[in-house]
Order: C-alpha cells, then structure tokens, then sequence
C-alpha cells in the first residue's frame, strides 16, 4: 500500500482521505469500519487529556537531564512565533518530558516522538477550536500517513534513525495539518513529503542511550517544521518528489546509518565531551 | 503494522523497547505463575543492565511482576507498592550469553514453586519469551499460549490435541529431559481455550503440568 494507492480511491470512490484510510486498514485485517473507528477515538481521547493535563508543567524525568522545558517555555512571551506555534511547541515539550517522566503517553508513532502529534492537534483546539470530531479525523490522517511509512520504511530509530521516529511523527503532524486546513489529500502527500525531506538523514543520538537528550527538543523544534510545511502545501507549494518516492528515499538513508547513530548512544552528540561528561555523572548517581 | 500500532500504543514512557517490553515480560511471568509471587529476582543482561534505571526497566519489571497493565501511571510507583504489597524483589547483572541485548531473566517463586521465566525486548514493545523453567522456546505473546510439561510417550501429544476445540495458529513440541522421558509442548491460539479444554488436559495422566497465558 502506498500513498499514491490512497489519492486513487479516494478519487475513484468518492470518498475523502481518512475514509480511504480506514477501508484500506479494513480491507487488510477485517475488523469493521466502526469498530476501527472507536478504537483510534479512545486513543486520541486519551493523547489529548495527557496532553491537556501535562501542558507547560514541570516534570522529574528518570536522569533530570529534561523536565522543565516545557514549563519555561510556556512562560516565555514568543518574539517571532504566533500563538499556533507557540502552544504546539510548548505542548510537544510537555509531552515528550511526560514521556521521560514516566507519564502516560501515547507512542504515537513511537515513544521517543510522541510529543509532535498532541503538540499541532492541541493547538488546533485551543487556538482554532476544533471540534473533537474534526480532530479525530485529522488524527486518521496522521495514521494513514505513519501507516504509509511503516509499509515502506519504518518507524523505528534503531533501524532508520531519528528520520523515522521524530521524521515521520512530523510528516504525519504536517498532513493532519493540512487536511484540517484543506481536505485536499493531495496537499496532505506534499506536506508530509516536504517535512520528511527537510528531516532526511536525522540520526539517533540519545546521550546515554536516554530518551531525552536531544529526543525533547526535537520534538518541539520538529512541531514548528510540520507548520511550515503544512503551511507551505496549503499555499500551494507542492513537493517535486512524491511522498511514495521521498519514504524510499528515507528508507534507503536509513539502511546505510552507520549503527552509531541508530539508536546505539555510540555516535553523534552522544559522543560529544559533555554528554560523556554527563553520562558518567547520571551512571555515577546510580541512574 | 496495523493502524492501531501506528497511532498507539498507550503506554507508559520513556522507551517502547527498555520501559514497555521490559514490563511485558515481567507481566508475562505474572499471568504464568498466576498471581504475584513471593519473591522474585531480576536478572539483567547487555543493555538492560547498562541503562536500567535510566529507563524505568526496573520499575516496569516490577509492575509487570505485579501484574500492572503498560498504561498504569502506578508505575512509577513501583518500588513503594511492591514493599506495601510483601513483594522482596532483588536485581542482580549478569551476562546471559548469546542472546539479545534487551534481555532479563525472571527468577520468582510462590507457594514453594520456583519459575524461571526469560524474556527478550526486540523493539518497539515487541517481546519473545525465550525460556521457560529451563525449557528454551520463542512466544510472542500475540496468541493464546498454553505450555504443558508432558510425559514423552507415544500418543502424548495426541492425547492432548483431541481435548482441543479451537484452532491451533503454533505447535512446538520439544523433547526437554531425554533420561527422564519429559517434553515440552507450547500451543498457540488466536482463539481463548476453553477452561473446559484445559481441565480435560491438565486431567490427563500423561500431562505433568499445564500453564496458560491468555493474550494481553
Ligand atoms: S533521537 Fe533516537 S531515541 Fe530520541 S526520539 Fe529520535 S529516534 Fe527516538
């Protein structure tokens, strides 16, 4: 199944990107639309009460390298971003040092990236009051989209890197965006197309193998590159590759990650002299 | 992958492969042994013994052992619930040989019955249950899974089949004591299995012993 699959029977069946989306998923195991439909609805409910209740507030997170960046910048007066990008960002900090905190979250499409998602959907609610149900359906459409890219690549930072993980947890915040926005499944294909492009090649360097350092603010920072990127495909700004083509490219990129730099803690700012520094200070706190 | 793997799952942070994995293998002995045992001792292996603490391993090992789900914020917890709850836990390091690098091995007992119960995280939660009381295997969890300890006579495994009214998804049968004539078999539903079936196994002389794991 490939993105390109979708846009045909969406354009075949009448029928809009998510209901493709979940006939797909329907076609492949069986279980009835509804049933489908329900089961996503109580995971969604659940991301956006983590997220309502976690939002900006302070967190002990297992090495203390995190835990409090999301509060600060929920008190920060932004200089340059707007109201949208701001609550995005400080919710997806909150959410991914809920997540080093050992706090309920929803691995969506992994643990280390689940700040991304509830960060753009809870902006959505509180700064363009979508309704619940509209954001459930933009939240299938993130579905699809990691679906699309679990297929073909994968999602996970050990096989692929960061690309795959925070990568793909951002295509799939650009295309919910867009389809929030437009409805426009193929807008949807070049928002996520772009955002996984601007991320091609990310590696995975946790300091000390910690989902923390950088994995935290990366999931900030990521949520501003799915607006840019939504808000770019909404304007017109289409991607020269197609979405299918940019996942094999990602794909490829993955596989020839040296293992350093595939979830090991052995490569990138893992290595650096402050993160051993560090690293011997949390082992020696017998963290 | 389905859509609901790609979305989910709910669970506790911060690492699908050291938090939850870890904690569904430990809830795999639970619901093995059957209830929360006395004492239990946590062997860990390669990287689960480098950055254990850092995340949450042993605290998801603990709230598996006492049968918490991946989602309960209680997990956090753990240390303190287990003392309230009588549980004498230890962790001791151990290289365990030639297995995966996300590897613990469970000693627990209950009611003067000692289980040995290894288990590998392989990624994104996924976990195999790699042992069993001395008895080497690969359960997924993904099933029903029901192991019985049977006398190895001719006719045993047949004996334990006919008592069977659902569809078997794995079989694995597996001679485990030569001299002692004992074998292992591991059968593996997509289907619960009756308690009526069960009873009739577990009944039959050739059968030693007769454990089921529903699936999570
Ligand atoms: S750096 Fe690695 S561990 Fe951290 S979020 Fe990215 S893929 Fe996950």
């Amino acid at each position: 199944m490939r993105f390109s699959d979708f846009i045909k029977n969406c354009e075949r069946n009448e029928v809009s990107l998510p209901e493709a989306i979940l006939r797909a998923e329907m076609e492949e195991t069986g279980v009835p639309k509804e049933k489908l439909k329900d089961s996503i609805a109580k995971v969604f409910e659940i991301m956006m009460k983590e997220v309502e209740s976690k939002y900006g507030k302070k967190q002990r997170t297992l090495t203390g390298m995190t835990g409090f960046n999301g509060y600060i910048m929920s008190q920060h007066i932004p200089r340059m971003i707007g109201e949208f990008n701001h609550i995005a960002m400080v919710a997806a900090l909150s959410m991914a040092e809920s997540n080093a905190a050992m706090g309920r979250i929803v691995a969506c499409p992994t643990a280390g990236a689940c700040g991304v998602i509830p960060g753009v959907f809870f902006a959505l609610k509180k700064v363009k009051n979508a309704s619940q149900k509209e954001l459930l359906v933009d939240f299938i459409v993130a579905g699809g989209i990691g679906w699309i890219i679990s297929r073909n690549a994968t999602l996970s930072g050990a096989e692929g890197g960061c690309q795959a993980e925070i990568g793909a947890a951002a295509a799939m915040a650009a295309g919910a965006l867009t389809y929030h926005f437009s409805g426009d499944a193929e807008k949807c294909g070049h928002a996520a197309a772009l955002t996984l492009k601007s991320m091609m090649g990310l590696v995975c360097d946790p300091v000390g193998g910690f989902v923390e350092v950088p994995c935290v603010k990366r999931n900030g920072i990521a949520t501003q590159i799915a607006i840019g990127a939504a808000e770019m495909a909404l304007g017109g700004v289409g991607s020269v590759i197609p979405f299918d083509e940019v996942v094999d490219a990602m794909r490829r990129v993955g596989r020839s990650l040296p293992e350093s730099l595939r979830e090991t803690g052995r490569g990138g700012i893992a290595v650096t002299p402050t993160a051993r520094k560090i690293v011997e200070k949390v082992k020696s706190n017998n963290i | 992958m389905s859509l609901l793997d790609v979305v989910g799952p709910v669970m506790v942070g911060p690492s699908s492969s050291h938090t939850l994995g870890a904690l569904r293998i430990a809830r795999f002995a639970y619901k093995f042994i059957g209830e929360m045992p006395e004492s239990v001792n946590f062997v860990l292996h390669g990287s689960f013994a480098e950055t254990w603490k850092g995340h949450g391993t042993d605290k998801a090992l603990l709230a598996g052992i006492m049968g918490m789900h991946p989602w309960d914020e209680r997990i956090r917890e753990a240390y303190i619930i287990a003392k309230n709850s009588g549980l004498k836990y230890k962790f001791t390091f151990e290289d365990l040989g030639e297995v995966h690098p996300n590897t613990v091995l469970i000693d627990a007992a209950k009611n003067s019955k000692t289980y040995r119960i290894m288990g590998s995280s392989i990624g994104g939660g996924e976990i195999r249950i790699i042992m069993i009381n001395n008895v080497s295997c690969e359960i997924s969890w993904e099933y029903n899974t029901m192991l019985t300890v049977i006398r190895d006579v001719p006719g045993a495994l047949e004996r334990i089949l006919r008592n069977l009214t659902v569809n078997i998804s794995n079989l694995y049968l597996r001679r485990t004591n030569a001299l002692g004539k004992i074998a292992t078999v591991i059968i593996e539903t997509d289907e619960e299995i009756p308690p009526d079936d069960r009873k009739k196994i577990s009944e039959n002389p050739c059968v030693m012993d007769c454990y089921y794991v529903r699936r999570d």
